[in-house]
């Protein structure tokens, strides 16, 4: 893990940087240096944002025995021989989206607060990309390396409810009124149990920095099995609840209810068109990406590779790919799930993902404290965790659907 | 216990995803403008008016401007003028033809009423469906040049019933011939009978008609 | 001033009303949802009063879809306004063909071959097959899923609406029916391509039953949502799986005992709770009896002709008298009224539309719920605005 040990490619982007900075003079460089970073993070992530809208049209797709969108390629230069097949799998659709939203007429409703429905995708957007800025996309690879990396990212990610509020009051219209409303509702109910689900890495590694937390999950056992905070007991229940809470957080099915296609036309977003409806759809995107690229940095290993003999694969790659992994299972999840209901979806945070956050937060202390034990022990103790895991889910979990069940039917005799 | 449901759902779902790699029965897109759809034969989409030849549609109308198909229309979008001199049909019968015929594709709902009731096996539906125009009113109202289309095209889309149409036309036409025979021989012999009885008065017209036009199939 | 109260945190129980005196309680919501909304159906407007997310107060308006369908058939043929009954309920035109052959039927007492009798009875069960296919999978699409449910039952629905395009020239505007018996004779082909249709059926609908039934999420959504009492639903005149899911026992094809159906054997699915789930598991167990019919018809139907030979399509004059023929269709019963006078056109065309009636009870299922179950209630209903309006 010392830097010596790292191959070419593994230094290669941050000693690229390194000697862009030393060419100028010495007051520019801080300056250059995190302008370089910012550069670099708005091209990755906003390329990455591009191809995961046509991945989720095209794995939706697929879920539902469709193609998804296969048209869309270059012109056709026959000229050129590796230029066989034109529609390059319709790889090239958000490019068209973008000049579609580009060119589309831009509409302020009348009665709009014109000040507020100009910032609020505005706004959303420089939220979403602030969150960036504290994930480890990388050995050494940590934009701005906080100690308090956690808290200035949930901070700056909590205030894109505010925006969506903000779009909600300022379009003058009832569903984008009640959009903002259950937005309101849905990030005062999902904000703690995000925090709290969050709250047992930070309590087992000692730390609120995403760096150090993703060097605390390093090692493996027996050369397979990573120290991930997922393979513990209290680490894979605080992921699930992670995952839920993350998917309220970021208004992604089925917890999409601000902007309910289905009931509320598209909430906050109906009176928004052309780009400002595009800023919207790049920052739920962005957020979506920021809240997986967490998951993966506390709880999958961030950018550790998953058996000892895999590092030579740059941990940058090993960074992008359990972020595709989130990704593909949120699109899998949308593809599959149905909306909550506003009542159920605040119940289901103050009565089971809160508890269970905190009896975690217990379990998380007990495995903390129960480091040293070895032998026979080591088993008591994961099945005590264990235990502290299923039980409560099982109560809580029954507590929650009571009195609903499959039914069975009967039939009219005569 | 929960979550089992959620996740059920999920296995379906993956199920179907790859399914949709391995099973071609699970994917129904069709790639419209390159594959074409295969129609079925009684596909309908809008009326066409059948003529024997291609060469000279207007001469070779099957329609006798008869209007039973403007009358039953449903949404009334057709719109006959008869003609006031008269041509041999399909049967070899003189009839009237339309000197207009046209049909308002805007306002046709393809019900197929009108082939269905039409005698002489003039109007049929058509199967083309790539029907969009620039011109809203001009543009959706064809004339009888344009909803004229050839038997040989009418047997192109649909051969089963083209070919009971042409047996069933062949048939007709023969009792026609048949009859005509059989009225030009009576006729023959009526004059032959004339010539033979030296009388007076002139002879009486010919009775002999032309065999009424099929009825409608039942 | 008397609104709804909330329901209790995951215990939706129906309407029930409070009295509001506290000043601190904001002013009601006033949405106007439709005719323009993507969960109407159609162009269908529900003006809705909100106290917060709660519904106090729902008004059905429809009638943007009004055709004039009744004095148009006053004023036209009997068999030309066969193709105008395609587009009362344009899911199922093959069962509103057949009501609307069966009434005019008993105007003139004709009758109808054996053969064209099993053939609307495969054909009616189609339809309701494809009926509730899409209705599960738009009652899906409401509750908020991604177009996966709705595509899925889309996907068997296609391969029905293509047999019924193979038989009658088109896929959903059937105009199949004729007073006296059906207009096209299927193929054998097309029996043998039908019949493997159905019996690959259950598969699907098992598919779709592991993939959503015991979801949690739709449980919770849908269980003890939009509870429709059986006394009232009889009082105003609902049927349909939507009364049925009342417990009710009311089936026209076991009351009436009309066209072939006491030759079959299939049961009549009843609900207990008359909620959303009710209403969702009866399409679900309606599906499957509709199964076990055709499959019973595929292995009966005899050979002869389809039509009455004494029927005559033009020219057609019933003596003076009225009639009302009614069936089972998907949505309900369906019926028309004919009041003849011995001329070519009905002197009084009526149609009971089973969707604008079932409607009616709309506000009462709603009331108490929130805007998010009153998209679900009305899409669990299962209207389809070409027969509200007509």
């Amino acid at each position: 893990m010392s830097a010596s040990t790292d191959s070419f490619l593994e230094r290669a982007p941050i000693e690229a940087r390194d000697w862009l900075v030393q060419l100028l003079p010495a007051p520019l460089q801080w300056f250059t240096h995190h302008l370089i970073t910012i550069g670099a993070i708005l091209a990755v992530f906003g390329l990455f944002f591009a191809f995961t809208t046509v991945a989720e049209r095209k794995l939706l797709g697929r879920l539902q025995n469709r193609l998804g969108p296969n048209r869309s390629g270059l012109p056709k230069f026959s000229a050129l021989p590796w230029h066989l097949k034109h529609k390059l799998f319709g790889l090239t659709q958000p490019f068209a989206d973008a000049v579609k939203a580009l060119t589309k007429e831009d509409i302020v409703p009348a009665a709009a607060d014109k000040l507020l429905h100009f910032l609020a995708p505005v706004l959303v957007v420089a939220f979403s990309l602030l969150t960036f800025a504290v994930l480890p996309f990388g050995r050494n690879m940590v934009p701005v390396d906080l100690d308090a990396g956690l808290l200035y990212f949930f901070a700056a990610g909590s205030a894109t409810e505010l925006t969506i509020f903000m779009a909600g009051w300022a379009s003058r219209n009832k569903y984008s009124l009640l959009a903002a409303m259950r937005a309101l509702a849905q990030v005062i109910s999902y904000e703690l149990p995000l925090l709290l689900s969050v709250v047992p890495v930070v309590l087992v590694a000692g730390t609120l920095s995403t760096n150090e937390i993703v060097t605390a999950q390093g090692g493996w056992s027996f050369g397979i099995l990573p120290h991930w905070n997922i393979f513990t007991p209290w680490g894979f229940i605080g992921f699930l609840l992670f995952l839920v809470a993350a998917l309220a957080e970021c208004n992604r099915s089925p917890f999409d209810l601000p902007e309910a296609e289905s009931e509320l036309i598209a909430g906050h977003l109906t009176e928004y068109s052309g780009f400002k409806y595009a800023l919207f759809f790049m920052a739920e995107y962005f957020g979506l990406t920021a809240l997986s690229g967490l998951g993966v940095t506390l709880f999958l290993g961030g950018w550790q590779a998953p058996c000892d003999f895999l590092p030579f694969i740059p941990s940058y790659v090993w960074f992008m790919g359990k972020l595709v992994m989130m990704i593909v299972f949120f699109i899998w999840v949308r593809g599959t799930l149905l909306r909550l209901r506003i009542d159920q979806l605040t119940r289901l945070a103050w009565q089971f993902i809160v508890p269970l956050a905190l009896i975690n937060l217990g379990n998380a202390a007990f495995w903390a404290l129960t480091a040293s034990w070895a032998g026979p022990l080591q088993l008591v103790r994961l099945g005590v965790s264990l235990a502290l895991v299923v039980g409560p889910f099982i109560l809580l979990g029954r507590r929650l659907n009571i009195g609903r069940g499959p039914r069975t039917y009967r039939y009219a005799t005569s | 216990m929960l979550g089992s449901g959620i996740i059920k759902g999920l296995a379906v779902t993956a199920k179907n995803f790859v399914g949709s790699y391995f099973v071609p029965e699970r994917m129904v897109t069709e790639q419209y403008p390159e594959d074409r759809p295969k129609l079925p034969e009684n596909y309908r989409s809008f009326p066409l008016l059948v003529s024997e030849t291609a060469e000279d549609p207007m001469g070779t109308l099957r329609c006798v401007a008869c209007q039973i198909c403007e009358k039953e229309c449903p949404p009334q979008c057709i719109y006959i003028e008869k003609s006031k001199d008269k041509k041999p049909d399909a049967t070899g019968k003189m009839q009237l033809y339309p000197v207009v015929f046209a049909i308002d594709t805007s306002v046709c709902m393809s019900c197929g009423l009108c082939a269905e009731l039409c005698p002489f096996d003039s109007i049929k539906m058509d199967q083309v469906f790539e029907v969009a125009a620039t011109n809203r009113f001009a543009g959706l109202l064809l004339n009888r040049e344009q909803l004229a289309k050839s038997n040989a095209y009418y047997h192109s889309i649909r051969p089963v019933e083209a070919a009971e149409v042409d047996a069933r036309l062949a048939a007709d036409r023969q009792a026609a011939e048949a009859k005509a025979k059989a009225a030009a021989a009576a006729k023959a012999a009526a004059a032959a009978a004339k010539a033979a009885a030296p009388a007076a008065q002139p002879a009486p017209a010919p009775v002999a008609e032309a065999p009424k036009p099929p009825s409608p199939a039942a | 001033m008397i609104t709804a109260a909330p329901a209790p945190f995951g215990q939706s129980s129906g309407p029930t009303v409070r009295r509001v005196n506290d000043p601190l309680h904001g002013d009601l919501l006033e949405v106007s949802m439709g005719p323009q909304h993507p969960s109407t159906h159609g162009v269908f407007r529900m003006d809705v009063t909100l106290d917060g997310e709660v519904i106090v107060k729902l008004k059905p308006v429809f009638g943007y879809l009004h055709r004039n369908h009744e004095k148009i058939a006053e004023n036209t043929s009997y068999l030309s306004s066969m193709p105008y009954t395609d587009r009362l309920d344009y899911l199922c035109s093959m069962s509103t063909n057949w009501a609307y052959a069966m009434a005019v039927e008993k105007l003139s007492g004709q009758a109808v071959p054996d053969r064209a009798q099993y053939l609307r009875v495969i054909l009616a069960e189609l339809t309701r097959i494809v009926n509730h296919a899409c209705l599960v999978g738009f009652l899906f699409n409401d509750l908020g899923t991604s177009f996966t449910p709705l595509l899925y039952a889309f996907r068997e629905r296609e391969k029905i609406i293509d047999l019924f395009e193979a038989l009658s020239g088109s896929r959903m505007m059937c105009n199949y029916q004729r007073f006296g018996g059906c207009r096209v004779d299927p193929t054998p082909e097309w029996l043998a391509a039908a019949s493997k249709l159905v019996d690959n059926f259950p598969r699907f609908l098992d598919e779709y039953e592991t993939m959503l039934t015991g979801n949690e999420i739709l449980l919770a959504r849908t269980q003890g949502v939009g509870r429709l009492d059986p006394k009232h639903a009889v009082n105003a005149g609902i049927t349909g799986p939507v009364l049925r899911a009342c417990g009710v026992n009311y089936d026209l094809r076991k009351v009436d005992a009309y066209g072939f159906y006491p030759r079959f054997d299939f049961r009549v699915p009843l609900g207990e709770h008359g909620d959303t789930y009710d209403r969702y598991m009866m399409r679900i167990l309606e599906m499957r009896e509709s199964v076990k019919i055709l499959q019973q018809a595929f292995k009966v139907l005899p050979a002869g002709p389809i039509m009455d030979p004494k029927a005559k399509l033009r020219g057609f004059r019933p003596k003076p008298g009225e009639t009302y023929g009614r069936l089972e269709g998907p949505k309900g019963e369906l019926g028309f009224y004919l009041l003849s006078d011995g001329t070519p056109n009905p002197y009084r065309y009526r149609v009971r539309p089973p969707s604008l009636i079932n409607l009616t009870l709309l506000e009462e299922m709603c009331l108490g719920h929130t805007v998010a179950d009153a998209v679900v209630i009305l899409g669990s209903i299962d209207i389809v605005l070409g027969e509200v309006d007509r």
